[in-house]
Formats: C-alpha cells, structure tokens, sequence
C-alpha cells in the first residue's frame, strides 16, 4: 500500500527529490513521496558501503522499479553510518513509508552550512507546483 | 506449459552422430581442462522436441498470425521468397573466410545492395557490417569522431545534439561513443523545437541525431533550417532511419541534408523480427566520410569481379565480425529487386494506412499534435486515465482479447499515456477497420464497463504478468536443484495450468 | 500498372479512405514535406521483378559461391561446417516465431519469452555460470559487451587480451574500446598457448582480461591457470569459449571466470557467409544488474499461472537511456531459437560424442598429413581439439589456391593475423569431414604443399 502524498515540515529537500532530516551532527536521508510515486513500486535499493563518504549533489547509490533505474542524490555531504537494511530487503517499504521506515542511509555530516543551501518544505512544494 | 527441461527423460536423445571405424582413440585431455559434470541440457527424442517447440509457437503471435501495429517497429509481410533464398546452399553454407573468386555471387549481392542502399538514401558510401540499427548508430557516432579526429577538432567537439521525442538507443549509443548529450525540446507542432535548438548549438556540438518522420510519425517542417543551424555550425547530421517506410521514393536522407543514415533492414526491408532479431543496421555516408567506414570494404574490381578491401587506413576498424549478417542481406535485396522505383508505392500506401487509422480514432483519443502524420503516429489515454482510471497499459491488453497485437505504448516520453500506431503498407483496408472497430469499442467499455481492460486479456495463454515479481525476485534460468528430475511428474514454481500442459 | 503482390488497397479502398481523412490525393498526405527536400523523380533501381524472376536472377548469384557442398573444406578460424539438423529449419520457419518482434507484451509472446529462457538456461549449463542473457550480435561483439561491464564493475580502464584470441574479436573490442575510453593491451602467445607468467605482468590495474578456449590456432589453453592469474590482479577473468567444446571441456565458471562469452554459430547456424548468428554472454550472479541485453525471468500471471517477461528492462536503452547497460535492442533471438533447439537435438550425450569426434578426427587429421603428406603441426607439444595449425612448404595461400583446383579448400592461411606465419594453414575438422575426405585432404596436400 502506497502512501498518501505527503512532505512533512520538519525535513529539508534537495530539487532532485530527496530528504534529509538533520539530527545534531548527523542525517537521516532518503527519497521523497514525488519520486517514489513517479519511480512506481520499487524493487531493487543498490546502497553505498558503510564507512564510504557521500557528497552534496552527488549520487549516493541508485534505487529501481520496473519503469526506471534512477541515482538517489545526497543533499548532504558526509561519511556513511548506517543503511536501512530493510528498505535493501523490501525495497517497497519506501513507497509505504518514505519518511519513516523508509529512510535509506545515515550519515555523520562532514560539512557544516550545508543544510542551509536546502529547500524547506513550502519551497520543495512550489518546485513541484512549478514543474 | 512445461519447460523443455521438465519434460526431459534420462537416456533419452534426438541425435544420432555419425561413427567411424578405426579412428585413432580419443586424445587424453589434460586432467586440469576436462569436463567434470556434463551440462543438464533436455534429453528428449526428436518428436518430442517438435511438439515442445510447436506448442510454443502457437502461445505465439506473429505478423503471420494478425495485426501487429507496433509504433516504430514496421511490422509489415516477410515475403516468403525471402526465406527460399536465404536457404539455397550456396549462402547458407558458404564459409565467410572463402577466398574471393569463390565467393562472386555473394559479393555481388552485397555491391549490389549497397548501390541500391546509396540511391535509396540519396548518399555516396555504404558499409553493410553493422548487425542491427543500434550497431549502425554507435558506427555512425565512431564515423563522426574519426571525420573530426582527422580534422584535428576531436577534443573540441564532445556534444551530440538529440530531441527529447528519441528513441531510448540514440542516447545510450552516444555515452557508448563517449560523446555527452544535449536534449532538444519537441515544439507544439511536433517539430524540433528550432528556438531551443538555437541555443544548444555550439561550437562543441558535432552532430545531430534526428529521424525524420521523428518518432511521433511527424515530418519536421523546419528541417532546411535545422541543416542551416548544424552545418554551419561544423557539425554533422546522422539519421536514424527507423521511419524510412514513409518516405522511400518521396524524400531522401541525404537531400534533407543528412551526412550519415542508418537503415534497419528488418524494419522497412522485410528482414523478419524473428522474436526480437537477427537485425541489420547497415549505414550510408557522404563521401567525406567513406574513408573512416569499417573494414574491410566490398568493392567492385576491373573486369566485373568483386572483392574485399582490407587496404583502409583511416578506417575506424571493425564493429562485427566478417562483413556482417549476410543472411539478412539476401532477403532485403530480394525485397528491393521485387519492388524497384515502386517503393514510392509502398510509402505511400504505408502513409495512407496510418493517416486512415487515424483519422477513425482520433475523436475517441487524445491527439497530442493536430496534423496530418506520416507512417505512424502517436495517440494518448489520458482522458481515458482522468475519467475513468483506464491507463494506455489496460488499453493495450484489452486489445490483446481482440486479437490484435497492440501498439506501442509509453513511447516517445513527451506523451503521457502514448499509443504509438504504425498499420503498415501491407494491411487491408477491412483489417485497418477491424483494428478501428475494436479501438472504439474499448474507448467505449472504459467509461461503462472498465473492468473489462483492467482485468485483461483474457483469452491468450496466460492472464496479465506480474513483472514487478520478476524485476524484485530474478529467476533468469531453470533451477534443477529446485525442481529435482522425477520419473514422469513435472513440478513447477505456480500452479499447473487444468489441462494438464 | 499491375497491382503490387505486397499491396493489398485497391483504388476503391484508396478513395474511400481519402475521404474519411479528409483529403484529395494521397500527394496531399505529403504536404508537410518542403519542396526542397522531395526527390522529384523516380528512383533510379532496376524495375521490379516477379518472384519467379527474383528467384532465378538469386539463385544465379548463389550458384556463383564455391560454398561446402561444393567444395570439400577445412575451413574454420571462427565459424565452422557443423551439421545443423533439420529440426532447426523446421521451427526457425514458424511464422509465429519468425514474424513475432521482441516480446514487448508478454501475454503475446509467450512462445517467445519461454524459449529464451530455456535458452538462457541452457547457456548457464554449459558454460558453469548463473546468469545468461537472451544473445548477443555475435561472438565478436559480445567480447566488447564485457569490456563494458567490466569497465564499471571494476572502475578500471585497461583490457587484456592475449593474442591467441580470434583476431576479429580483438578487432571488435579495440574499436568499441576508443569510445569506452579503455586501453587494450594485448599478450603474445608463446608456442600457440598464453604463459600466465607473462599475463600477470599485463594484468596489473587491467579491468578484465579475455582469453579463448581452445584458443585461434585450436590449442587448449591452460585456462584454470589463466583465470587465477587475472583474479591475482583483481581483473575479470572472460573466457571465449567454443560451445561444442564444453561436453569435454570444463565450463569456465567451474575454473573461476567471471564471465564467460563466445560465438554461437557452430550450435545450429548456418555459416552463412558470416551471419546472422548470434553470441552468447554468461555470468557469475553478481554481475546480473550489469548484464546488457534483454533478459528473460520467470514470473507468476494474475491467477498465479507460471510465465515469462521481459526482467531487469531498467538497464537497458529504452528506460535508462544514456546511462544503459548497453545500447542493444533488436538481438539475436531467432538465431539463439536455433541454437536451443540445437542444443536440444544433441543433449549432453551428443555434445559430449560431438566433442569426442572432433578430437580423434582432428588427431586422424594431424597422422594423416604426417603420413601422407609430411607435414607437420607448428604447436607439436600442445593438445588441441578441433581445429591445428600445420607448417606448409610454401606461401599458405598459394597452397589453398592450388588445393582448390583439386576441389579442396585445405585450412586458413594464417599469415594475414600473424607475423611470421605464412606458411602456416588453420585445419579444422568437424563431425562432418569422413576419414576417406580427410585422406583426400592429405594426398591433395601431398601434391601442393612443398
């Protein structure tokens, strides 16, 4: 069951419709309700290693459904902590739960000012409004 | 249906090899090479492999079988004659190693067909290597980095310019050839957006890639100005000759302005599909360009011979082995010499087929661009989508139940919920309605009865995949360890179909 | 003007469907097309031609090849004079199989889809490897596949080869390679076979290195040993390997290859003058994701029926476009038909008998030209399966030019691939060749070889 279309208030966005929810000195990212919706339901997350760095703007890894493959963009830039080894089992738990149970990768953040360049959730709706 | 693997019999065979007395005895194999586990293929007697195979064939469906109006695919007769042909021992079991003079008929066939290639395109040099329209465009892009390398201007010159409206294999052909791309937009009319296109033209662009009709089956009404743009910009043009059943006898590639032009000779050139190939992607050039073209060359000699001209130093080497897939080969020139200048005939008749269709289906679709197509031409679900939650997809299966093969479906990209429709020149005008009829029929039982496309087909082998499972879950192989061989029962990953296939 | 056999709109249907579009004349179809570009004129080709006269005006051209029903041959260096049985012709000419396209819609093409995954199967038994896919161009171009795979699997740019590998395929690669962006280096063969001593100094920071088993000159390389050396180096171990060989031969995933690839025409084509065949790709599990070309899975329909699709499409050209695994869309499929159902007429026991034949014809072959005609083979001291290079008196080719007067075409000249080779010919011996023709093959070379 997908979820409903939602883009919580507390997160940051990146144009390429990925999320970060910044906790201290780390992050929590992942894809947003937009692209797991245009992606349909998702079969395949191909992670980075844990240990490896991430940077700003770049791809991070590539998650796949039966229409497409497309590259995740870090919004953030850091050293990998954690992957959800959930989502790399049932890749569908994203389109369930994008924000939740659906997270991708945990990262300590290796740049600070970073998350100010991000989109807050009003700007990343209008991106899509505009689109 | 059962696998052929599950209808195997230990000890079973279907061949018999020839044995001879007195040999000398096998040679010992070093130990470290030889086979330990002989590989698990069926053992089936003949007959048994007849009836497997036949019975797949008839889960099968074919232009032979119906209709087949695959966008951009030209899904039109394979003359028969074609198939005699290619069978007469002199091809089939001529070795591609034969020295030339034991090879005349062969060579000639291929000259021959290059010459025809040239007028047909309106170029100078044909190279026939390439084994499919793919191959032939990565040839192409090699050509179009050779030309420049030659100039000095290979550094300079990274960019490939390509409309948003192409084929998935004209992007995918240029990060082959190490080119990066530059998307054009499509304007309202279905034209290369010429304004954008104005901008995205530098001097690192080294060539177009553009099919014209494009992939909406639309002629570019601003192609003397597209030219202008490319080529006084330095840049070369290259042509993806998947639309050329419009316009043979009518336009040439080469007189639009075209530099190189590849031609699918299982498309417009009856070359059967075969379930997904043999193909031939041979390429025409200008004659700048004839010195780069793969190696070796079939040549005419004095006094009437053929040959092979290895002899080629700016040649950018070699994209298949031996000269190409001949067999193909001798199929489309049997195709030409049937036809002659009354091509013209078959894109016209091509043309008005696709104009037809769509002038009976255009008020029960959405019709992306108001104008007259060419060949084929490009429809939309998605007012069947808003209203009535009936996706291009449903559309295409409840075709299935019709018993037409469906089009094309969410190709090009720039239309949402695309139908892409190419009839053909070889169907009847009654085979044209039958196919009109049905399409009404299930615009109609998308607003009363919707389930009727959402549950379909419903009539052929199997009821609607689910390719999602075998996108998560690949099973790409029969797995004996999963389905251990049992004396006369087989098993199978779902359940077996009543009767008792 | 007669009506056209391929047509089948006469003027009454054309009126009519002028008119439901809107038109006047089939001209007025055409009008978005600027005066500039129409060609004006008829095209210049000969006028057309009814089947009887296509047919004898072909068949003309055909009579015209000295192909090998009508010329006894030894001829292989890549493509060989197997027997194909008649089973292959029987089903390659299905209308259903023939005419079908690529199996877009699944639920019509099942006859398709199954038969390519019994296919894929059967190329995973014989080479040892976990994943096929639905076949390549040909044997050539499949080796340019893996470089391409390798490149990203490794991140490496430099490709090995050794130079005991079908001079075409190295050709292939090389020409593909320039706009991969990788560099070939190539490793010489020393007496007929690769030292692993000398590959492991090419193989450092290689991405892959390709190796043929038996190799061009027919010689079985010491592939286990080969394969551990790419491997040392952290390079792709690729095998181009000859599929009639595997029922004597290991199956290079059983020895550590990565991938394992070849040519796949001497199971169930016709040589036809070099194509359309088609090449096969195998692989370790691992590098499913990266497999370019379609590939075929198993799946379940709504009413939990087995069936097969189109798998894992997202890799290829029209999804991913210009990040593709390739950019391969029209394949094989027909030809790969036919080396299924090839494979399926021989079962393991024929391939194995096959591969048995070969061998002691081959080594009836090497004691013949001995004997008869005192001619020895270059690689004295390696074994070889099917195919020897023998040291001829004079220039290789006038030697096949003289044979061929005397009805026999002996063997490739091995001279136009390899330096210093000019007196050597190719034999090769298939389960065709009888002992009496080969005892032909001898006196006609005791005659013209020195």
């Amino acid at each position: 069951m997908a979820a409903a279309e939602s883009y919580p208030d507390d997160l940051k966005y990146h144009e390429e419709h990925d999320w970060a929810r910044v906790e201290g000195d780390e992050a929590v990212l992942g894809i947003t309700w937009f692209a797991a919706d245009s992606l349909g339901e998702l079969v395949h997350f191909e992670p980075p290693e844990v240990g490896s760095s991430v940077t700003k703007d770049q791809s991070y890894g590539e998650v796949e459904s039966v229409k497409a493959v497309s590259d995740v963009i870090a919004p953030l830039s850091g050293e990998v902590l954690a992957v959800n080894e959930q989502v790399v089992d049932a890749p569908e738990t994203v389109n369930e739960d994008p924000y939740g149970n659906g997270w991708l990768i945990r990262i300590r953040l290796g740049e600070a000012g970073e998350a100010e360049t991000l989109l807050d959730a009003g700007a990343y709706r209008q991106l899509l409004a505009d689109q | 249906m059962k696998l052929i693997y599950e209808k195997s019999q230990s000890g079973r065979r279907a061949s018999a090899l020839p044995r001879h007395e007195n040999l000398p005895p096998v040679p010992e194999l070093p130990e470290e090479l030889r086979r330990r586990e002989p590989p698990r293929l069926p053992e089936v007697p003949e007959f048994e492999l007849v009836r497997h195979f036949t019975e797949l064939s008839t889960r099968n469906f074919g232009v032979d079988t119906g209709f087949y109006p695959l966008g951009s695919c030209t899904m039109k007769y394979n003359p028969r004659i074609n198939e005699r042909l290619a069978a007469l021992p002199g091809f089939a079991r001529l070795h591609p190693l034969q020295e030339a003079d034991g090879a005349q008929g062969a060579l000639e066939l291929m000259w021959r067909l290059q010459e025809i290639l040239a007028e047909v395109t309106g170029l100078d040099a044909v190279s026939l290597q390439p084994a499919a329209g793919s191959q032939g465009e990565l040839t192409g892009l090699l050509l179009v980095r050779a030309y420049f390398a030659a100039r000095g201007e290979a550094e300079q010159l990274r960019k490939v310019v390509i409309p948003d409206a192409a084929h998935g294999t004209n992007p995918a052909s240029v990060t082959m050839a190490g080119y990066e791309l530059t998307p054009v937009r499509t304007d309202p009319r279905g034209n290369i957006d010429v304004d954008d296109l104005g901008g995205k033209v530098d001097e690192h662009t080294a060539a177009l890639m553009l099919t014209n009709p494009s992939t909406l089956g639309l002629f570019d009404e601003n192609i003397e100005e597209i030219e202008r743009i490319f080529h006084g910009a330095g840049a070369l043009m290259y042509y993806d000759g998947a639309n050329l059943n419009a316009v043979c006898g009518i336009s040439r590639p080469g007189d639009m302005g075209f530099d190189i032009v590849h031609i699918n000779l299982h498309k417009t050139f009856s070359q059967p599909h075969g379930g997904g190939g043999p193909g031939g992607g041979p390429i025409a050039v200008r004659d700048v360009l004839e010195p780069f073209l793969p190696v070796p060359a079939v040549v005419r000699r004095g006094e009437g011979g053929f040959g092979l001209d290895y002899d080629r130093p700016q040649t950018i080497g070699k994209v298949r082995g031996f000269t190409g897939p001949f067999g193909v080969f001798v199929r489309s020139y049997a195709f030409f010499r049937m036809w002659g200048p009354r091509l013209r005939e078959m894109s016209e008749a091509a043309v008005l087929n696709a104009n037809y269709v769509l002038a009976r289906l255009k008020d029960a679709y959405d019709l992306p661009f108001d104008r007259l197509c060419m060949h084929e031409f490009v429809l939309s679900a998605r007012t069947l989508k808003k209203e009535h939650g009936c996706t291009a997809l449903d559309v295409a299966k409840r075709l299935m139940d019709y018993g037409f093969h469906p089009p094309t479906i969410y190709f090009p990209l720039v239309v949402p919920e695309a139908l892409m429709v190419e009839p053909t020149e070889t169907e009847a005008k009654e085979t044209l309605d039958a196919f009109c009829d049905a399409m009404l029929a299930i615009a109609r039982e998308a607003a009363d009865e919707p389930e009727l496309l959402k549950e379909a087909p419903h009539d052929r082998p199997v009821k609607r995949l689910d390719e999602v499972r075998a996108a998560k879950q690949p099973v790409v192989r029969y797995g004996f360890d999963e389905h251990p061989a049992v004396q006369g029962e087989p098993r199978a990953v779902a359940t077996e179909a009543p009767q008792g296939v | 003007m007669t009506q056209h056999p391929f047509l089948a709109l006469t003027d009454s249907d054309r009126e009519q469907m002028l008119e439901t579009i809107g038109v006047e004349t089939v001209d007025e179809l055409f009008r978005d097309l600027p005066e500039a570009v129409r060609l004006g004129r008829a095209l210049e080709l000969e006028p057309a031609l009814s089947e009887p006269e296509v047919f004898a005006h072909v068949a003309e051209l055909a009579a015209r090849n000295a192909d090998a029903s009508r010329e006894l041959s030894f001829l292989g260096a890549g493509m060989y004079d197997h027997y194909v049985p008649a089973v292959v012709d029987a089903i390659l000419q299905r209308g259903e199989l023939l005419t079908a396209y690529t199996p877009y819609q699944p639920e019509m093409s099942q006859g398709v889809l199954q038969a390519i995954f019994e296919y894929q199967t059967a190329v995973c038994e014989l080479t040892g490897m976990d994943v096929s896919n639905a076949s390549g161009y040909d044997g050539t171009s499949v080796a340019a596949d893996a470089c391409y795979v390798a490149k990203h699997a490794t991140g490496r740019e430099r490709i090995v080869v050794t130079e005991a590998t079908n001079p075409q395929v190295r050709q292939v690669v090389k020409t593909y390679a320039a706009g991969f962006g990788l560099e070939v280096v190539e490793v010489p063969h020393r007496d007929g076979t690769t030292d692993p001593g000398e590959l492991e100094r090419a193989a450092v920071d290689a991405a892959a290195v390709i190796f043929q088993q038996p190799n061009f000159f027919g010689c079985l390389e010491p592939a286990p040993d080969l394969v551990a050396t790419a491997a040392e180096a952290w390079a792709l171990p690729i095998a181009h390997v000859d599929p009639l060989s595997l029922g004597v031969l290991e199956a290079p995933g059983r020895y550590g290859a990565a991938l394992a690839l070849g040519e796949g025409q001497a199971a169930g084509n016709f040589p036809s003058f070099g194509g359309p065949h088609y090449g096969f790709l195998a692989a370790r599990k691992e590098f499913i994701r990266r497999m370019p070309g379609r590939i075929v899975g198993e799946t379940v329909d709504t009413a939990g029926e087995r069936g097969y699709v189109l798998t894992l499409q997202t890799r290829e050209q029209h999804i991913r476009r210009e990040k593709a695994t390739s950019n391969i869309t029209t394949n094989q499929t027909l030809l790969a038909l036919g080396g299924l159902v090839y494979l399926t007429w021989l079962g393991p026991q024929g391939l194995r008998e096959l591969g048995e034949t070969c061998l002691s014809l081959a080594a009836y072959a090497k004691q013949r030209l001995e004997e008869r005609a005192g001619l020895q083979p270059v690689f004295s001291a390696q074994t070889t399966f099917k195919e020897f290079a023998v040291r001829v008196g004079r220039n290789a080719r006038e030697v096949v030019a003289a044979a061929r007067e005397r009805g026999v075409h002996p063997g490739y000249a091995l001279g136009r691939d390899y330096e210093g080779m000019d007196d050597v010919l190719l034999v090769a011996v298939t389960e065709r060749r009888t002992p009496d023709e080969i005892d032909r093959l001898a006196d006609v070379l005791a005659e013209v070889a020195r």
